[in-house]
This record gives structure tokens, sequence and C-alpha cells, in this order.
């Protein structure tokens, strides 16, 4: 298929706090929306599309749409976990194409650190209407970080994958959030033992918090939020900043199956429609934000999205590529990803900021002449259901 | 000592496979349906997930099969289980071809103990007297 573009993200704001208290979840997304809108040059109620996971105190798209005083003629509900703003992006790119709106808002906000919720490690909370999947796994005492450690525990056994090699993917990330400001202050507010660059010794060397998951793999909970503003090519124009089109979406799921495979995400199916839709390859992509919940999960999303070929993500982490200033392949989440600077629950919008950012030449660990990103989102949980959706931008 | 988090009822999919867990039955459905594929249902539910046909058939399981890989707690927050040392939460590959979440128990240490593809059999967690009993696996 022949590449378009019709639509681009045209303003981006990230909340700069993750620890802030006294801020709801709700202010976090309409102090963002506001400097997004700032950031494009695009006025508040020129926004015609609300998008909204319906998460954030559990206001959806017509709740947000009165808060934040739009009157928007397309609500997007979405909701699919931590990638639902790629899931989003690909739905306002291709309503915007097809004439159905011209800006569309897309916010986040949450506070999860100041609500001391132990995401990672809480288990089950009993609560809400009990559903199959609930009684069929609560019991258990399964962890959302021991899930994730399942993957990792499959794919070291079945392809040989080492803790050295995961470690690689931490390091790299942690080598990008030391140059971002906002990532520093992050690590300091919520207490990192250790703000600095980190080995592959240290990975190793951290708690276990879910054999095979260090501490160290796994990502901060914090406060946090941002929003993206996508317009039509005709508004796009007029912006303050050059456009960051969008050139490819793409969707899939994939559930605990019976005999299936644990260690191949969704993004198998969905990495190779998103390349095509944008008629580009892999190997042609500067910058990688793949949302790192996990180590493993970037792993998962490297070789299924085809950097690599699947079991080799070990051997393709280890080779020295993954940061801002080497060459060989993608930078690596240079932001400082989910294990640095951001992960307030869903990380997936942060992964469209940093690549916009990359494609206007902003980022903290700027790759010299980015041209192409993809922004890689994963939600619910990898080792049981989990949607997987890249989305991939284009430098104006 | 905190009880674990339970199945909760009413649930009308999961509700067969936990009363027959009263007689310490491991349950798992197949499609009636001749031209179905992939005749496995689990979780339990009341539709097959592969053709969307309505007729199940219960089916009782030898409770024996594979390790196909685990996870070992060292941090749980919650009450029931922040006290347990370190536990193995796993995917069991039943020799019928389901695969479910439980737990592998009766090892020394957990990390050590129990490897991906080790063969395991099905042993009983009460939970009270005429209560649920949890299915969990230990070393075959």
């Amino acid at each position: 298929m022949a590449q378009t573009r019709e639509a681009a993200i045209v303003g981006i704001h990230e909340y700069p706090l993750r620890v802030a208290p006294g801020v709801s979840a709700l202010q976090i997304k309409a102090a963002s929306a506001s400097k997004a809108l700032e950031d494009a040059g695009i006025s508040w109620q020129d926004v015609d599309a609300v998008y909204d996971t319906g998460s954030h105190q559990n206001i959806g798209g017509l709740g947000i749409s009165e808060y934040l005083g739009l009157n928007p003629r397309l609500i997007d509900n979405t909701s699919v976990g931590g990638t639902s703003y790629e899931f989003q992006a690909h739905h306002a790119a291709t309503m915007i194409a097809a004439g159905k709106a011209n800006v569309a808002l897309l916010t986040y906000g949450s506070t999860a650190h100041s609500d001391r919720r132990a995401i990672g490690t809480a288990g089950a909370t009993g609560q809400g209407s009990p559903t199959p999947f609930n009684n069929m796994e609560d019991p258990w005492g399964m962890t959302l970080i021991s899930g994730y450690g399942m993957v990792k525990a499959r794919h070291m056994h079945q392809y040989g994958t080492t803790n050295e090699q995961f470690a690689e993917i931490s390091v790299a990330t942690r080598y990008h959030a030391m140059r971002n400001p906002e990532a520093v202050k992050a690590m300091t507010a919520l207490e990192f033992v250790g703000v600095n660059e980190i080995t592959t010794q240290d990975v190793l060397d951290s708690r276990m918090i879910a054999w095979p998951l260090h501490l160290l793999e796994c990502c901060m909970v914090s406060d946090g939020g941002g929003a993206v503003v996508i317009a039509s090519k005709e508004v796009a124009k007029n912006c303050k900043k050059s456009p960051v089109w969008i050139i490819g979406g793409a969707e899939a799921t994939k559930y605990r199956e019976n005999g299936g495979d644990i260690t191949v995400s969704a993004g198998a199916q969905s990495g190779p429609r998103a390349f095509e839709d944008a008629g580009v390859s892999p190997n042609e992509i500067d910058v990688l934000m793949a949302y790192d919940s996990f180590s493993i999960t970037v792993m998962c999303m490297i070789e299924d999205l085809g950097f690599c070929k699947k079991g080799e993500g070990g051997d393709y982490v280890s080779q020295g590529i993954l940061k801002f200033d080497q060459k060989g392949g993608p930078a690596l989440n240079t932001d400082g990803g989910g294990l640095s600077s951001n992960h307030p629950g869903e990380r997936g919008i942060f992964l469209l900021l940093e690549a916009t950012r990359q494609m206007r030449g902003e980022s903290t660990s700027q790759v010299d002449g980015a041209k192409l990103a993809v922004a890689v989102g994963n939600g619910g949980q990898l080792g049981a259901r989990h949607a997987t959706s890249p989305t991939i931008l284009a430098a104006d | 000592m905190t009880l674990r988090p339970q199945p909760r009822f009413p649930e009308p999919d999961t509700e067969p496979f936990w009363e027959a867990t009263k007689e310490r039955n491991l349950v798992y459905q197949t499609c009636d349906n001749p031209d179905c594929t992939d005749k496995l249902i689990f979780y339990p539910r009341a539709h097959c997930n592969s053709c969307g046909g309505l007729k199940t058939t219960w089916n009782t399981s030898k409770g024996e099969g594979v390790v196909y890989t685990y996870s070992v707690v060292m941090q749980s927050r919650h009450p029931a289980f922040k006290d347990l040392g370190p536990y193995a939460v796993a995917y069991v590959d039943l020799d019928e071809g389901f695969r479910m979440m439980t737990n592998v128990i009766n090892v020394d240490n957990p990390i050590d103990d129990i490897q991906i593809g080790m063969k395991v059999k099905l042993v009983w967690q009460e939970q009270g007297e005429g209560e649920i009993a949890l299915p969990m696996f230990e070393p075959a």
C-alpha cells in the first residue's frame, strides 16, 4: 500500500511532574490538553474529536468532553490498557483521512503513585463484578510482574536468552534517562536507589521481584499524563511546528491459548500490517519507542515487529546499537522509558510524545537526521490477554 | 491466615468448574460441534471460543501435565500471599491439551526445583469444609 500523509501529530505535551500530590487525573488531562493545543497553535474550540480511555477517574469521552468544555462531533472510548493511545492515534488518523474530523485530542492523566497503587505486586483485588478470567486466575496469586516473569522465563528457556541480554535494555534506557532532566527529576522524586547510569551487573544485582525479573527490569509507578493533538493536513499546514505524519498503524490482540506460544505477542500480527500500511520496513526506522513495562516486553516488541528474527532478540540487543549515539539500528526509548522516566500505568501516550520529539529534532537524546519512528504499545498483560499496536511516524 | 482470593459467584461460565472441585474433579470442556476444528475450551465458557457453538461437554482431566512456564513471586502485597515466602505461579499444560494458571507447590526452592517441561501432577489445596478446592500441581 502506498504511504499517505493525511493526518499528523501537531501538538504534544508531557506533564512534567511524576509525583503530583493534590492534583487530580482530570486536572492533569486538562493542563496537558491546554499545553498541547498551545504547542500546536490551535484554539481550544477547534477540537472536534475526543479520544478517551475512560480509565481516569472513570470518566469517558462524554464526561471528559463536558469537563474540558468541548463539543466534539466524534468520540472514541477505545481502552485497551497501555497501548490505548496507539489504537486511538490509528483511529484518529483514519477518521481524519476520511474527512470525519479535523482536530483530534488524546489526553491522559493518572495519580497512580500518589494513590499508592501497587500495580505490579498487589495481586487480585476481589472487587468489581466477577468475570470468568478473574475466577480462573486470581486464586493463585499471580502478580502483574509475575505474569511478565512467566513470559521472560519461557523466552530464556526457548531461545537461550540470558539475563545479561535482557539487562542491556535497562542499561540503554537509563543512559537516555540520565540525559533527560525530567527523567532525572522523576527518578529523584520517586527515590530511586542511585540516580545514575547503570551497568548490566547493576541490573543482575538488583533484587528479584518475580523471578526471573529483577527490580531494574521493571517500570516505575509514577503520577503523570500528557496530551497529543492530531490534525488533518489542511490544519497541520498552519500549525506552529512542523507536522509529524502518522503514516501507518495497525492493531491486534492475543490471549493465553491452549498450546500457544507465550513468547509471541500480538505485535507479530500488527507489526507487519503497520509497516505495510506505512510503506516502510523495519531497517529504515531511526527511533523505536517500545513499551517498556518490563525488559521482556521490549524484547518481544523488537522481535515481533521484525527488527530481528524471533528468538534472536538477545543477540540483537547485545550488539551495542540501542543508544541514541550508536549506529546499526533504531535508538531505543530515548526519553528514558517507563523503566526510568515515566509510567503512571498507561505509558502508550509517551511513546507517541517522544517519537514526535525525535521527528521534530527536540529530544534530549536526539538521533541525528531521524526521519522515521515507531511507537509500539502493549496493553493488558503480555502473558495473558493483551493488545499490541504500532504507530509509524515520519518527519515532515 | 487471610484466605486467598476466591472465585466469586454468580458467575455462570466458571461455576460448574468450581462446583466440580468440591468433588476433587478437575474439569474442562469440549465442543460438541462436529465441524469445530479446535474442540478444547479452557477457561470455561458456555460457548465454544473456536466456532461459537453453544453445546459443550464437560470432561474430567487425569490431572497430569507439564510446566509450560513459571515465575516465582518474591514480593506480593496481597494479604493472603505477602507472608508466604517465594511461591511459583505457573501455566501447566495438561495432557488433555488445555493450559491453566496454577501454582506448583511441594518443592524446597521454587526457582531451582521447578523446570519448564517438568512433569507435574494435580494436588488439591483445601479451602474449608464443603468449600471449593484449588487445583495445584507438584512434581510427578
